[in-house]
């Protein structure tokens, strides 16, 4: 594993991040621009991110886009595991197949049939339009998400940690919350982590389903853009980059100290002696003993 | 095994006003068109320790699945110290189980393990503190109370597990499979400590396992089951040494089994021809019912076949054959004898001398030779 990279490798490399980080460099590059002009470089500057910190409009809209967020994930994390619980745990129940795949559809529906059937929907039952129903609709999608990683990890885990605990006197619920939960939260953050993310830079089904007063973020920077490109994005996006790159840092540092010390305790567990001093002289006097009989035994038999 | 002693003194199935703990009563489990468990009747008695032996898919794992409530039985009753438990669930039985993954909560610590079942109950707190201690106590864990169970070896895990399961103090444990994932060694360690521990605590043991030896040294009685059906529930010793079919006979221990047809030849004596060159089988026989003509099973344990290069041994059944292989087992070794006739035999021989004094050797022709009272007939 260890070999020294080949031009090839380091070729492919260097053109595979250009691609992928490119774009968003030159936008942060852009975002310290002095000039207004979005193309011309004037020297450095941080007054775009002081004007943002101003502009009432987009920390509304960013206020507006956290709420739903939070609800929305919370939401469809409590649904989307109940969801999986059912799915993986009901072995056999009659159109069990056809339930799995309804409920992973919206994945690869188009956003825009999803905005849309929303949309019809809450205008039949006349439902006013505004957060409320972006939080519905965000759920809904959303919900998919967190019941394929719960379901996947459910399917690895352990049952009999479940009757364990019924035959320990916990209720189907206690054990449930007291053994299942704990387990499978890992699982269950994540599906939140990732529908939070899902529901921050959701644009399309959103703008189907927003009302007047009710406008997120990515709504407001896409209606700002056809204005023109406006300097105050570019900072307003750099800021975004900044906040997912040290969660995802964060979160993989935590993980992986969190991996190697799990590993070290165990090698240590295997590595301790088996049974302690006290333990081991009373067994052995009790295998002494079965040896000579045995042995008295064998004796016998020729 | 140092077991005689306490199997002689302790007999409640031979004590016919002795109360049993579990009865099953015409017990059937299918699922789906697959029976698990077929019309089972069978007791156990307080304080045994009890196993269920067979082979996997024999149905064993089904009946302690209904003793701990996670299945129900298609028919039949079952009645724990009297009562009908069929249709309560496993959190209202007085009954706990220690599971083959041994189950222990991961994100739990050894003492939260053990108190988990206690914390259900209407406990103190001090008092719950107490018994756990106890259970460390027992089980010799005392400093691994914090450690995690990813922090445990497997023996240990192992002990975390048998604590939990009896920190309630159950009127029944149930063992499935409970030494199965430990390395040879340290299960026949761990069988002395269960015996121990089932008697310092006086609780009822059932115990599954596949494992005939581990059956034997743990389990005042041992009920050997297949395809669903209790085939023989005795104590180790009378199913070593009267299993009552070629199956039973089979599955506990080596033996050899000889089919032929029977003749009567005395009062209490059949002689048994295997093949037209060789001369008959007499065998001693306790039970009546067999008659001339009869095509029967005849089993005997290789340990009970002596080996010699001369025919000097005064024993009535005798053969001649030619030693096709040895297994050198240290203590003992195994030879592999065909007769003339084709018959293979195994007889089992302990190893007096040193291997390199060792008179027999590959293709030399010897003499087999046991008593009329060493092998047992089987009806068919």
């Amino acid at each position: 594993m260890n070999r020294p990279l080949s031009w090839f490798n380091i070729t492919s490399l260097t053109l595979g991040f250009t691609f992928l980080y490119l774009p968003m460099v030159i936008l942060i590059i852009y975002s310290f621009n002095a000039s207004k002009l979005v193309t011309v470089w004037a020297g450095f500057s941080t007054k775009w991110y002081v004007r943002l910190l101003h502009d009432e409009q987009f920390l509304d809209a960013a206020w507006v886009t956290l709420k739903v967020a939070v609800c929305s994930s919370t939401l469809a994390t409590i649904l989307g595991t109940m969801a999986a619980y059912a799915l993986v745990r009901m072995r056999r129940f009659p159109g069990r197949t056809l339930f799995s795949g309804m409920v992973y559809a919206p994945l690869v529906m188009p956003d825009v049939i999803i905005g849309l059937s929303l949309l019809l929907l809450f205008i039949a039952i006349g439902l006013d339009r505004g957060v409320f129903t972006i939080v519905l609709a965000h759920t809904t999608f959303a919900m998919c998400y967190v019941a394929i990683v719960v379901s996947s990890r459910l399917t690895s885990f352990d049952e009999s940690l479940e009757e364990a605990a019924l035959d320990l006197g916990c209720t189907p619920f206690d054990a449930f919350k007291s053994v299942t939960l704990p387990i499978i939260a890992p699982a269950v953050i994540s599906g939140w982590l990732l529908s939070f993310t899902l529901s921050l830079d959701d644009l399309v089904i959103a703008s189907f389903v927003t009302g007047p007063s009710s406008t997120t973020l990515p709504i407001k920077i896409f209606s700002s853009i056809r204005l023109g490109v406006n300097p105050e994005i570019n900072a307003l996006s750099t800021i975004m980059i900044g906040l997912v790159t040290v969660g995802v840092l964060v979160a993989s540092l935590v993980s992986r100290n969190t991996i190697a010390k799990r590993e070290r305790e165990e090698l240590e567990a295997n590595l301790a002696p088996v049974t302690e001093p006290a333990m081991a002289s009373v067994t052995e006097g009790v295998v002494r003993d079965e040896e000579i009989e045995d042995a008295r035994a064998s004796g016998a038999r020729g | 095994m140092g077991q005689n002693a306490a199997t002689t003194a302790f007999a409640p199935w031979n004590d016919p006003d002795a109360n049993p703990l579990i009865r099953f009563e015409n017990v059937t489990k299918r699922f789906g068109d697959f029976t698990a468990v077929n019309n089972l009747n069978l007791t156990v008695y307080e304080r045994e320790f009890f196993a269920l032996l067979g082979a996997s898919g024999c149905g064993k794992t089904t009946l302690l699945r209904m003793l701990a409530g996670f299945e129900t039985p298609t028919s039949g009753h079952i009645l724990l110290d009297g009562q009908h438990i069929n249709g309560v669930p496993p959190n209202k039985r007085a009954v706990n189980m220690m599971f083959q993954s041994y189950a222990l909560f991961p994100h739990l610590s050894v003492w939260d393990n053990i108190a988990f079942g206690l914390r259900r109950t209407k406990m103190e707190k001090d008092e719950i503190g107490d018994r756990v201690q106890e259970m460390l106590r027992l089980t010799q864990l005392e400093p691994f109370g914090r450690r995690k169970p990813h922090q445990l070896s497997g023996g240990q895990r192992q002990r975390v597990a048998l604590a939990r399961s009896l920190a309630k103090a159950p009127k029944l444990l149930l063992l499935d499979e409970p030494l199965a994932a430990l390395d040879k060694k340290l299960r026949q360690e761990t069988q002395f400590e269960l015996m121990d521990i089932q008697e310092k605590t006086g609780t009822t043991f059932v115990i599954v396992t596949h494992d005939q030896e581990e059956a034997m040294t743990v389990a005042s009685r041992v009920a050997v089951m297949n395809k669903g059906n209790l085939l023989q529930v005795a104590t180790p010793g009378e199913i070593y040494e009267g299993p009552n079919s070629v199956y039973v006979a089979d599955f506990i221990g080596e033996v050899n089994i000889i089919e032929g047809t029977a003749k009567i030849v005395g009062p209490d004596e059949l002689a048994i021809q295997y093949s037209e060159n060789a001369p008959p089988i007499h065998a001693k026989i306790e039970t009546e019912g067999f008659s001339d003509g009869q095509s029967v099973s005849y089993a005997i344990r290789p340990e009970k076949i002596g080996v010699s290069l001369t025919q000097d041994d005064p024993r009535p059944n005798k053969v001649k054959g030619t030693v096709i292989d040895i297994a050198y087992l240290g203590s003992t070794s195994t030879y592999h004898v065909r007769l003339d006739c084709g018959q293979m035999f195994s007889a089992q021989m302990t190893n007096v001398r040193r291997i390199e004094h060792r008179e027999i050797t590959w293709e030399d022709t010897v003499w087999l030779s046991w008593s009329n009272s060493a092998g047992l007939v089987l009806v068919k």
